[in-house]
């Protein structure tokens, strides 16, 4: 599948500012009052993260100011219902973030309201992937696992990287970095599970698509047009396959174990924020080379045509 | 309305005869002529005397070869277009309710005003049957001819699809699927009309007819060049063969 710029900014970036939201969310219940600063900065990132987000996946529409309509059919379509979740979202965050930020009032239940409609955000966006059988790498349960997983963990290390950036810490934060480390881990981990069982024979070949496997092995003698087409431009990408192993290794590399690395280096250090910064800087990497290999990887049906 | 209808009162769609298909591309051009006119934005081309032509069609040809493993390979040509899916994958997806599938025919059609060309139906789609307008940036895809099989103004000969108007060949048939009795339905049950991709559970109205079996059955390719050789007589025959023996 044609890795789309505009969509894999949008993955990541709403990705990690909806997972930096929900944690925000959680933090009323526990971490009551903060400074001002870090209240506005922290929850600035976070909705400009997903705002940015949303409006890049406008870009590579056709018809971006037909847009609204998207909302409309969240009966049957996972991105309809992504584009509604959204927008609720984005509505009771405002409104948690507000009366936190500016009248001190954490209010517990719309926290949790934020966070659970910010994770259901994320995950209506994996949905999006994974209900498209022709795509067998993408139609997997653990699909919209992996969106998840990483959204949790990307907003951890930021409110990691934030919290060590506005707060004074007299003593290392060995509580909050073992949680961002174990999010990371364990998306990481269902990552890896996810590449491997997508590493699998195709559901539809050449035989199935034309009918005629019972008659025997069947292969392309003409194709139907002599140029490209919109088919191969959108779906008829196969660089990514040929370098995935190597882009899987720097994937983990950038996404995972740098990361961890610098947490542990930050964790005792006076100025740990710089080592958090980086942290963030090279698993918001690490995210963009895996959501480019989500796609570039990605065998679609209709290639048993070409 | 993405929602699909729990049933339709009649399955209109394609039968399409592989035995009989020359390959002439015929149907694609027919198609992309009435389309262009017809229904719906005109099927753009761009760059189309340049160096990277490349255009909106609701139909093609492919052609395949296919090898039995005791015989000659044997090439088939392979019209394809929407199949009309009852189950269609494309539809559910899209977010504006800009795709959908009439109730009455079961026709799949795309209301451009509402699509915001997202791209989604065309990705959700296993035959590449969406083609997104480069020029329009709106999605289209085969309606059937739905201004032709119900136009009153055009002779009654004419109210069928333009490709099956146009098959000079005769492999391509358009009709009710759903009623037992039709033609189409009677062609599909004593051929052993088939789906395509149906692992991918589509349940595509469209049928193919398959190819007959080659029935002449040959051990080994001839060598055909060999027959083209000259072959020498009389004097320079004996010379030929007397200068061969020389070696």
């Amino acid at each position: 599948m044609h890795p789309a710029y505009s969509v894999i900014f949008f993955t990541v970036a709403s990705g990690a500012g909806l997972g930096l939201l929900a944690f925000m969310g959680l933090g009323a219940l526990s971490v009551g009052a903060q400074p001002m600063p870090f209240m506005l900065t922290t929850f600035g990132i976070a909705f400009a993260l997903t705002i940015g987000g949303l409006l890049s996946s406008t870009f590579h529409l056709g018809h971006p100011e037909r847009a609204w309509r998207a909302m409309t059919q969240w009966r049957s379509s996972w991105l309809s219902r992504e584009g509604v979740f959204a927008i609720i979202t984005l509505i009771v965050g405002a409104i948690f973030a507000a009366l936190w930020t500016f009248m001190d009032i954490g209010s517990a239940i719309l926290g949790i309201i934020t966070a659970i409609l910010s994770l259901v955000t994320v995950w209506a966006t994996g949905m999006i992937y994974a209900q498209i059988k022709a795509v067998d790498l993408w139609h997997r349960w653990l699909t919209p696992v992996c969106y998840l997983l990483f959204s949790v963990a990307g907003g951890m290390i930021l409110f990691l990287f934030l919290h060590a950036a506005f707060t004074d810490k007299t003593e290392p934060v060995w509580e909050l970095s073992s949680v961002a480390m174990i999010a990371l881990l364990v998306a990481w981990v269902v990552k890896v599970f996810w590449w491997m069982g997508g590493d699998k024979s195709p559901t539809s070949t050449p035989e199935s698509a034309t009918g005629l496997g019972s008659l025997g092995k069947v292969r392309l003698l003409e194709r139907p047009h002599t140029g490209s087409n919109y088919l191969l431009g959108e779906m008829g990408f196969h660089i990514g396959r040929k370098h995935a192993r190597k882009l899987r290794l720097i994937a983990v590399m950038l996404g995972a174990v740098l990361p961890i690395l610098l947490i542990l280096l930050a964790i005792p250090a006076p100025f740990d924020a710089l080592w958090l910064g980086l942290a963030v800087l090279a698993h918001l990497a690490g995210m963009l080379v895996e959501r480019w290999l989500f796609f570039a990887e990605a065998r679609h049906a209709v290639m048993s045509y070409y | 309305m993405t929602q699909l209808p729990e049933s339709t009162d009649r399955k209109l769609g394609l039968v399409i005869d592989l035995d009989t298909c020359v390959g002439c591309h015929a149907c694609v051009i027919s198609c992309k002529e009435w389309n262009t006119g017809g229904y719906g934005a005109p099927l753009a081309d761009t760059d189309a005397y340049g160096d990277d032509p490349s255009g909106t069609f609701l139909n093609r040809v492919h052609t395949f070869e296919v090898k039995p493993a005791d015989k000659p390979a044997m090439v088939t040509h392979f019209p394809k277009s929407c199949l009309h899916c009852e189950d269609a994958p494309c539809v559910t997806v899209c977010p504006t309710g800009a795709s959908f599938k009439r109730s009455e025919d079961g026709i799949v059609l795309v209301h451009e005003d509402h699509c915001i060309g997202c791209g989604l139906c065309a990705w959700a789609c296993p035959y590449g049957a969406r083609e997104m307008d480069a020029v329009e940036k709106v999605m289209k895809k085969c309606t059937l001819c739905v201004d032709r099989i119900y136009n009153e103004n055009i002779p009654e000969e004419d109210r069928v699809p333009s490709c099956v108007r146009t098959c000079p060949a005769g492999a391509r048939h358009f009709g009710d699927l759903g009623d037992a009795g039709s033609d189409v339905s009677k062609l599909v049950a004593e051929r052993g009309g088939f789906d395509l991709m149906p692992e991918q559970g589509t349940k595509p109205v469209n049928k193919y007819l398959p190819p007959r079996p080659k029935q002449q059955s040959l051990d080994e390719p001839v060598n055909l060049a060999s027959l083209a050789e000259p072959k020498a007589s009389g004097f320079l025959g004996w010379l030929d063969g007397a200068l061969e023996r020389l070696g």
